[in-house]
This record gives structure tokens, sequence and C-alpha cells, in this order.
């Protein structure tokens, strides 16, 4: 992929806010509703490529929301409705002519319980694969392990591919979520509170992997615990009640936030 | 302290009468299942023998055995399962993914929920007025079949539905996340975790025909030859033990026990069954 040469131009590890890197999404006057609730209200966001931008904010504020519009993962469901852009490489997902085929290809997502298919371990991983490729055999037996090394999963179930993903501990099952999204190869990844349901020793591995996936994804990160977001991102957005309050550099914004609302949530005193 | 010690002596003597209670009332219960349990054994046991399954009905006071009856049962509950189960699955999948949130689905509901209520002796009625009258009052085991098809459907209408509906709304969104579409999440994903559940009901609606006589009366009606035949007459364990067991003759009587027991062994043979799909499929971790 072009991407490579970009990546030695711009090494990730150690990368600063004043590199500037590439805008891979750009939501534009975005808003959301669930039939008649606003709940993401003319929302401007850029994300930047190959960096993890996280998305805080109490309950209800909306992070999740404008998390499942960046895959219209929300169009499944009746009286939901996105108006604005949505660009992804500069086009426009919410476009109707978008194909959902590509956007899903490109955009990959791992949600908050970890729900692996009643399927074979391998079947996990090469079941998204299939839908948008034509492998041979040994072709996909790379593809498989391409993916569960990169989930960091490999090494515990290389031995037992045939055996049930049911089978696996929450965390190994979490990890096999994030290998069935990333064998797709897609640009971006959408993480739904993905440790929130994990242990504190799985969610450290988790945070581990989300460091070493940046190197080839750009990731979006919805979560609750505001440490996680300080640990394992480089871009913080705090939203509140539909609103983008404030977006920029992880650090700037937990050392010196410039609203006040952010320094009240991010110090505890609501949320 | 003392006020405390007598109230603890009386949530004691509260707690003890009320487990008392509760063990005779499930004592009460299980002591008729064991009663009909044992009369069935009693009276039935000494009947199975060979002859009952390679003998057909015999006229009163001679020897002879269930063979048409027992022939007729397999394949008028097969095939009541076989045109029933598509159906229902196809019905219950419409239900659980793309019917649940319109109006249209919420009839189809509670429609479906009074053919699960609905007296089994009306659908006889039913596919005798409209099947078995509209083919020149024929009675056959196609009528009796239809009769049974219309007890699973609803089995097999909620059973899918209902397993679909609980097959985490996450699993559903993982995969269409992948990009797979709709249609190929429900055949190779959903169907996949629900089929336990699934099949866990299409076996409890066989189990509930296998013991069905009212909507065959009118349907398959009955015959005391061995046939196989569907487009005739066929008997039926059930329809046999009806005419055989009140009739006074006693060597009938004793077949309407045997079959009696016979199609009591059946059905808790596919409880049991379904029980053990349901346990293997248990998740590890859940």
């Amino acid at each position: 992929m072009t991407d490579l040469h970009l990546d030695v131009a711009h090494p990730v590890r150690g990368a600063t806010p004043m590199q500037a890197p590439a805008t891979k999404i750009s939501a534009r006057d975005l808003n959301f509703w669930y039939d008649k609730f606003h709940a993401v209200k003319h929302i401007h966001l850029d994300v930047p490529e190959k960096r993890v931008t996280a998305l805080i904010g109490p309950s209800g504020c909306g992070k999740s929301t404008l998390l499942r519009v960046f895959n219209r993962i929300y169009a499944l469901y009746p009286k939901l409705e996105a108006k604005g852009q949505v660009l992804l490489d500069g086009e426009d997902i919410l476009d109707p002519k978008y194909p959902m085929n590509r956007l899903r290809s490109k955009v990959g997502m791992v949600f908050q319980k970890p729900v692996p298919f009643p399927m074979t371990i391998y079947e996990n991983v090469a079941y998204g694969i299939r839908h948008h490729e034509r492998l041979g055999k040994a072709e996909m037996d790379v593809r498989v392990e391409q993916a569960l090394r990169q989930a960091a999963l490999w090494d515990e179930v290389k031995d037992k591919l045939k055996e049930s993903g049911l089978g696996l501990s929450g965390g190994q099952q979490q990890r096999l979520c994030i290998a069935r999204a990333v064998a797709l190869k897609p640009d971006v990844l959408l993480l739904d509170e993905p440790t929130s349901a994990l242990d504190p020793i799985s969610t450290s591995r988790i945070e581990q992997l989300v460091e070493e996936l940046k190197r080839d994804f750009t990731i979006m990160i919805v979560t609750h615990n505001m440490q996680q977001a300080a640990r394992v991102s480089d871009y913080t957005a705090f939203m509140y009640l539909g609103d983008l309050i404030e977006h920029g550099a992880t650090e700037q914004i937990f050392s010196n936030p410039s609203k006040q609302q952010t320094e009240d949530y991010i110090t505890g005193r609501f949320g | 302290m003392s006020a405390s010690t007598s109230l603890y002596r009386r949530r004691r003597l509260v707690n003890a009468v009320a487990i008392v209670l509760a063990c005779a009332a499930a004592l009460f219960g299980l002591a008729f299942l064991a009663w009909i349990l044992w009369t069935l054994l009693s009276k039935g046991l000494a009947n199975l023998n060979l002859a009952l399954f390679t003998q057909d009905q015999p006229p009163p006071l001679e020897e002879g055995g269930l063979r048409n009856a027992i022939v007729g049962s397999l394949m008028m509950c097969g095939m009541g399962v076989l045109i029933g189960t598509p159906l229902g699955i196809a019905a219950g999948t419409w239900l659980a993914e793309v019917g649940n949130n319109r109006r249209l689905g919420t009839v189809v509901r509670f429609v479906n929920d009074i053919l699960l209520s609905a007296p089994s002796i009306v659908l006889g009625l039913f596919v005798y007025a409209a099947f078995v009258m509209q083919t020149g009052g024929n009675f056959s085991a196609i009528g009796g079949a239809l009769a049974l098809a219309f007890i699973v459907l609803p089995v097999v209408v909620r059973t899918t539905d209902e397993m679909l509906r609980l097959v985490p709304v996450q699993m559903r969104e993982a995969a269409l996340s992948l990009g797979v579409p709709q249609w190929k999440v429900t055949m190779q994903v959903l169907y996949r975790s629900a089929l336990p559940g699934i099949v866990t009901g299409i076996l409890l609606a066989l189990a509930r025909i296998s013991g069905e006589t009212a909507p065959l009366l009118f349907t398959a009606f009955g015959n005391e030859f061995f046939s196989l035949d569907p487009t005739g007459a066929m008997s039926a364990v059930p329809l046999v033990m009806y005419k055989f067991a009140g009739s006074g003759y006693e060597n009938w009587e004793r077949l309407a026990w045997a079959g009696a027991l016979l199609v009591t062994l059946f059905v808790l043979a596919i409880s049991l069954g379904a029980r053990a799909i349901l346990l293997r499929n248990k998740p590890a971790h859940d």
C-alpha cells in the first residue's frame, strides 16, 4: 500500500500533534436523530490518520452514537437519521450512493461485548475475508495467521484453530473480534468501549494492542474510562449532551483544557 | 436483645412453615405424575412385546399388535413436521429479522399466539372443511398431517422468533459491520447461534403432536388395516387408543395401554433429547 512510505516519512512512534498528520475522517456539520431526539449536534471533527482518537464524555453524551455513524451501522434500525457529511478520504459516506460494502471493508468495528461467531476460531477470522475476496486455502491461512498475530492472539490459539471461538476467555474473545475486524485490512478501526466487559489484565493487553495497531490503522475509541483515554490516545474529543465541547491533543485536553466543562469532567466533578 | 431473638425465632418458624408447605405442594404434584407413570407401566409394560410392532390391530377377542397405528403415527407426525417446520422457520425469521419493528409484525405475532393456543380439534375441523371436504370427503393421511402441521407451525414460529431475538444484537452488528449482507448474516451466523433452540422447539412440537387424537378424527380417520398410502385413511396410535380403551374387550384394552405407554416413552425420549441438545450447546463462557 502507498501508506507504507508515508509511514517512513512520518514515523508514528513519538509523534506529536505538531507533525499534523493527514486527516482520515472528517465530520462536517454532522447531526444525528433517534426519531425526534437530537443526539449529536452540528459536529465538526477531523480524525487524523494512523493516530488514536478517544471520544469521552458522560453517559448519553452521544459518543457511541457518533462512532456508529462512521460505519453507518445505525442504518440497521428504523427511525434513526444522520444529516451532514462524513468524509472518508474525501468522499461522503453518508451519501446513499457510497457503497455499503466498500464502507464496511474500509471501516471495521469492535463492540463492547465480545461476540465471537458460533464457528471455529479460524472461521471467525476467515468469515469476513471470504465475503470480500476469493482466496485459496494457502492464502487464506496466511491472512488468518496475520490477522491473529496483529491481534496478539496467534500464540494462544495457533494449536486450536479448529476449536470453537466461544471456548476462549473473555479477553481472548475480544482479541478474536479485533482479529476478525483487522482481517479485512480496513483503514479505520472503531472501538466501542472495547474493554468495559473485561478484567484489568485483559484490558491492559487490549490497550497495548491499540498502541501497536495504530501503526496500521486509524483508530477511534469510545471509552468511559478517562485514564484509558489518557493512556492510549493521541487525540481526545470531549462530548457533552450531543455537543462536541473540545477536541485536541490528549496531553493538552488532560493537562490544560480550554473549556470549563472539559475540566470539570476530567477532574471528576461530574459525569 | 430479647426483642431481636424473638424476632429471629419468629422468622425461623415462618421459614420452616414455608419450606414444609412448598415441599408438600411439590410432592402433591409429583405424586400424581408418579401415579400416572406407575399405572402406565404396570398396565402397559406386560403388553410391550414383539407382536405389538409386527402385527396389525386385531378384531375383538383376537391377538394382534399396533403395527398399522405405529407406522401411521410415524408417517403423519413426520409429514406434519416436514410441512410445518420450513414454514415456521421462515415465518419466525421474518418476525425476528424484518417484522420486529413493524406493526404487521406485532399483528402476526399475536395471531400466531392465538394459533398456538387454538384447541386442536378446531384445527382438525378446519382441515376437514378446507381440505377433506374439498377432496371429495376423502379421509387421508395428508389431511391428518396437515392438521398436525397446524399444531407444529405456531410452535416453530414462536421458538425461531424467540431464539433469533435472543442472539445478542452485537453479534448481528458485528457480522453486518464486516460488510456481509443481512440475508447471509441470518443464514450463516444467526441460524447457527439459534439452531439448538430451534431444534428443541421442533422436537417439542413433535412430542406434542405424537399424542394428538382430535385433529386426526376427521382427517386421517383411522384404518384397521396396514396402509402406506398417504391419500387414503390411516391409523395412528392415539386413534386406536381412543377406540380401544373403553371398548370392554379385554385384548383391545391391553393394546390401548401398550399404545399409551409407547406414546409416553416416545415423548419422554424426545424431551430428553431436546434437553440434551440444549445442555450440550451451553457456551463455556457467557
